[in-house]
């Protein structure tokens, strides 16, 4: 399942909370992790984030979700700073990065992308001045965002077919065929746009 | 009402429509085929997707040639792969999107989204990725995506092909229950039996013009002949 694009309905002030307060806030959260360089200060952080999944109605399996995929760098890290440094950098340095994708992630599944989108539109506005369009530009980064579980898709058909005739290894050879299905996608939603006159109205 | 004058049209040197000319007024109208034989091209004609090199596409006194932003405002467009046609994240995101071109108030839209949700089927869906939702809803949701923003007219290309029976039969109805006028390309001969007319393309012409009853008949021997 894609990781994109999982808003999960709910009702907690979090939810409720307008996007541009919770990315502020996130961004502030980092500086302070990092102006407050202290192990104790980022495990702190990295409890308050678990804490705050349950409260805001989400289970804790979504927090793991997130760290999941991280593990391999937390591990990474961990070992090198144990090995270089001491066990204090370690663990603030872990428990830093887990506590920001923890909070980045609560801010993904608890916000819309159209509230996103709406805020970056309002970020990218001034660029007009400069002859950009924010409205084109929030629709590709909306695009952006459906793509990746589209190109999941590509790559989870090519390689279906690949092992359905029996072949394994040599993953480079998916490539190609890859690349012609996401062209072929592209095309198509690039129809789509014309056909729902949607490209045409960021045009001003 | 949608009409047809004299159009041709060529991919390189192949050409796939040769002199069509159509005036399409009944309110259900089926467009059958073989693969090849023109249907995709003079669907994609009817709301300017494609210009042809010769003739003209006209609806009332809009023309796709010159006009083709306030034809595609009429002439809603669904695809047989609806998944190509999700632009947006979100069932309820991607649903709103199509109604930025009519600069509705936020309210309206609103509104306009949440009767397209409920009349589809899709508001228990509303947040979820679109991406994920059946075959079905992908195409229910491409189909509330263009009606949201009610047009004149549907030209459905082949909105069943990827279909099971039951969503096949799902989309059937709710394709019955419009108010607009349908223009559906089709394989599948049993959508046809209730429309007011149907067209048999045969290598870029129109070769029957009928009721379902006689259609669906020729086609059949056309295809046996081959």
């Amino acid at each position: 399942m894609s990781t994109v694009g999982l808003y999960v309905p709910g009702d907690s002030p979090l939810h409720r909370a307008p996007a541009g307060a919770k990315l502020l806030a996130l961004l502030l959260v980092g500086i302070g992790l990092v102006v407050w360089a202290d192990h104790r200060v980022a495990a702190g952080a990295l409890t308050a984030a678990l804490v705050l999944y349950p409260a805001v109605g989400l289970p804790l399996g979504r927090a793991w979700s997130a760290l999941r995929a991280l593990w391999p760098f937390l591990l990474a890290i961990g070992l090198f700073q144990v090995l270089f440094a001491d066990w204090q950098t370690a663990l603030r340095l872990c428990a830093q990065l887990a506590a920001l994708v923890l909070l980045a992630n609560l801010v993904t599944l608890t916000t819309r992308v159209r509230e996103m989108l709406e805020l970056f539109e309002r970020l990218v506005r001034p660029l007009r001045h400069v002859g950009a369009n924010p409205d084109r530009i929030a629709l590709v980064l909306a695009l952006t965002i459906r793509s990746i579980p589209m190109a999941a898709t590509a790559w989870q058909a090519a390689r279906e077919g690949y092992r359905a005739r029996g072949l394994s290894g040599r993953p480079h050879l998916l490539v190609v065929p890859v690349i012609v299905q996401l062209l072929r996608m592209a095309d198509a939603t690039g129809e789509a746009l014309v056909a729902r006159g949607i490209d045409e109205d960021t045009r001003h | 009402m949608l009409r047809i004058e004299g159009v041709s049209h060529s991919y390189d040197d192949r050409a796939v429509l040769r002199d069509v000319t159509l005036d399409l007024a009944e309110h259900r109208i089926g467009v059958i085929g073989a693969n090849g034989s023109g249907k995709s091209t003079l669907a994609r004609t009817l709301n300017g997707l494609v210009v042809p090199d010769e003739g003209r596409v006209t609806l009332g006194e809009w023309d796709t040639r010159r006009h083709a932003r306030h034809i595609r405002r009429r002439v809603g467009f669904v695809f047989s792969d609806a998944a190509n046609q999700i632009i947006m994240p979100t069932v309820a995101e991607d649903v709103e999107i199509g109604l930025r071109s009519l600069k509705l108030g936020r309210e309206e839209a609103a509104r306009r989204v949440e009767d397209a949700l409920v009349r589809y089927g899709l508001d228990g869906h509303r947040d979820h990725p679109g991406h994920l939702l059946s075959g079905g809803q992908k195409q229910l949701l491409a189909l509330a995506s263009v009606l949201v923003t009610e047009p004149e007219v549907l030209v459905c290309d082949e909105p069943t092909t990827l279909l099971d029976l039951r969503n096949t039969r799902m989309v059937h109805r709710t394709l019955d229950g419009l108010e607009q006028q349908v223009v559906l390309f089709t394989h599948d001969l049993d959508l046809l039996g209730d429309f007011d007319r149907v067209l048999v393309m045969d290598a870029g012409r129109v070769v029957f013009d009928g009721v379902p009853g006689d259609a669906v008949p020729h086609y059949t021997k056309l295809m046996d002949e081959r």
